[in-house]
């Protein structure tokens, strides 16, 4: 039996053999006709992907809205939970219009398919009602316009948590420009790379709901933004506590919930595989926030409300990459290493590299992202699903450079692009008074 | 004019009624004297918060109340830790009861 390498050609070999069953239900290039043979969907695995695009959405309004809210100072707060809101429509915007299409098109150039999607579905062009998700000719029962509302929420929370590392002094006409930008050419390529076909995912990199795609991609992001705007005014001498850590719980809370569907949903299908990324999401969190509240209570003396939420947030982030690809014990161990390595890199790095990631974008998503990418390289089990060609450590680290490369420059430039036509800061008057009354006109009034 | 810690308000309420004083006004105030204030820690950042909440009590008596309302407020504001507060006796003016137009002590 000849052997082929790449996760690509055995998908191809699976496609070929679905070929005539394939070529019914059409391509995203083909007009979407209706045949003797129609579109055989599975309303359980379709029921759950609705389920689970709602509880995506529901991470970043309201989930991480409160929860960056709960983090800054009162005069900043209506401002800042602003910016999950308008990121939310800003991106769903883009995303129809263009994002989807570089995603998880199929550029019907396979060389240009390794890089981006093309433009084939502008608009959301050739997206039929009867056709479902198919990716490298696998296809799901699931339509395709579900499919593609469930990115939606990923490629909207993931610009979303960027917020965290400008908070406190970001433009909100730089944050529209930027969001437009970084939806485009970073969040979609990067997509595209590792699941949308193209050359993170055929090379084996296992990723199984973005700890690449999205935590090292915006984590990283936000240290350059972090590192080119500058700190905030007054850091170290003026209190800048937060104003209401039950907002912080809250919206931790709403993200550990709505992340069941981020997990669990990226199964794309109700089945034992997402029950299992289920359960490895429960463990790897709560380890995640005990790991953060022990090295804490050691550390300073006493357990916190933000710690344990920062240390859940952590195991989350740590454990998305890895979910439906290790066993629970598995889940155990990233936890534990998410909650006790991000304490430090939350904690330690900003103060000794003296940068300002106000909400720990990086410390907690660019890192918990890239430790969880790596142990999934560890961790991955062949109990769970089959392990696909290339796969293994140096392939994992392989994927978090290409993202972190990418993601770097490209944020860099688009940071320029902004400074010099809407600015970037708020002036220093401005931050002093607040965004909230600068930029909106609006108080919170007791 | 009292500063004295948050719980004890109700305390010093009940006790200046007691005395006879029958009208109060109260502030919640911001201080600190010689207790300093608390350390907050949110994710490796350490504040020293220098001041404390406190409630300021204000009522104006005759001056043969004086003393019955200052020892009223010291014995139910007092808890022997650092803290407590302080009393300041200050002299009024004129005083005018606003719906009827009374003034001096009718007007209290």
């Amino acid at each position: 039996m000849v052997r082929f390498g790449g996760w690509r050609t055995a998908a191809l070999a699976l496609g070929a053999a679905a070929a005539p069953v394939a070529a019914a239900w059409g391509q995203s290039t083909a007009p979407a006709a209706s045949t003797a043979t129609a579109f055989v969907l599975n309303s359980g695995d379709t029921a759950w992907m609705l389920a689970s695009t709602g509880l995506v959405l529901m991470m970043t309004i309201p989930g991480l809205a409160l929860f960056y809210g709960g983090m800054v100072r009162k005069k900043n707060v209506i401002a800042t939970v602003a910016q999950s809101f308008a990121m939310t429509c800003v991106v769903t915007l883009v995303w129809f219009v263009v994002s989807y299409s570089i995603a998880f098109g199929t550029n019907a150039d396979p060389q240009q398919n390794k890089w981006w999607g093309g433009l084939s579905n502008l608009m959301l062009g050739h997206v039929g009602l009867d056709k479902p998700y198919t990716i490298a000719g696998t296809a799901y029962g699931v339509p395709e316009y579900v499919y593609m509302m469930f990115q939606m929420t990923f490629a909207i929370i993931t610009p979303a948590l960027i917020c965290g590392a400008f908070a406190e002094r970001f433009k909100f006409s730089a944050l529209l420009l930027f969001t437009v930008l970084w939806s485009i050419f970073v969040y979609a390529p990067i997509a595209h790379w590792v699941w949308g076909g193209g050359f993170l995912g055929s090379a084996g990199v296992m990723d199984f709901a973005g700890g690449t795609v999205v935590h090292i991609n915006a984590g990283v992001a936000g240290l350059v933004c972090a590192l080119v705007l500058g700190p905030r005014k007054g850091l170290g001498s003026i209190s800048m506590a937060p104003n209401n850590l039950v907002y912080t719980m809250i919206g931790a809370s709403l993200l550990w919930v709505g992340w069941f569907g981020f997990n669990a949903g990226s199964a794309v299908a109700a089945n034992s595989l997402a029950g299992i990324a289920m359960a490895n999401t429960q463990i790897a969190t709560a380890a995640a926030a005990i790991a953060w509240m022990v090295v804490e209570w050691v550390h300073r003396r006493k357990p916190t409300m933000l710690g344990l939420a920062s240390g859940a947030v952590a195991g989350l982030v740590a454990v998305t990459p890895a979910s439906g690809w290790v066993e629970p014990t598995g889940a155990l161990w990233i936890g534990l290493a998410a909650g006790s390595i991000c304490y430090c890199s939350a904690v330690f790095l900003k103060n000794a590299l003296k940068y300002d990631d106000s909400l720990d974008a990086f410390g907690v998503h660019g890192v918990g992202g890239f430790v969880g990418a790596m142990l999934t390289g560890v961790f991955a089990s062949a109990a769970v699903q089959k392990l696909p060609d290339g796969h293994g450590v140096l392939t994992q680290l392989f994927g978090c450079l290409g993202t972190i490369v990418w993601t770097a420059v490209v944020t860099f430039l688009i940071l320029m692009v902004c400074k010099f036509t809407t600015g970037l800061r708020v002036s220093e008057d401005g931050e002093r008074e607040g965004l909230d009354i600068v930029l909106h006109g609006e108080t919170i009034h007791d | 004019m009292a500063i004295v810690k948050p719980f004890k308000l109700e305390d010093v309420r009940e006790a200046l009624l007691a005395a006879g004083v029958e009208g109060l006004t109260v502030t919640e105030v911001q201080g600190y004297g010689r207790q300093k204030g608390q350390t907050e820690i949110y994710r490796g950042a350490e504040y020293q918060v220098n001041f404390t909440p406190k409630v300021k009590v204000e009522a104006v008596v005759d001056d043969g109340q004086v003393e019955s309302a200052v020892e009223a407020i010291r014995t139910a504001a007092t808890t022997g830790r650092i803290g407590d507060g302080k009393i300041f006796v200050l002299d009024v003016e004129s005083a005018l009861r606003i719906r009827t137009g009374e003034t001096g002590l009718a007007a209290l």
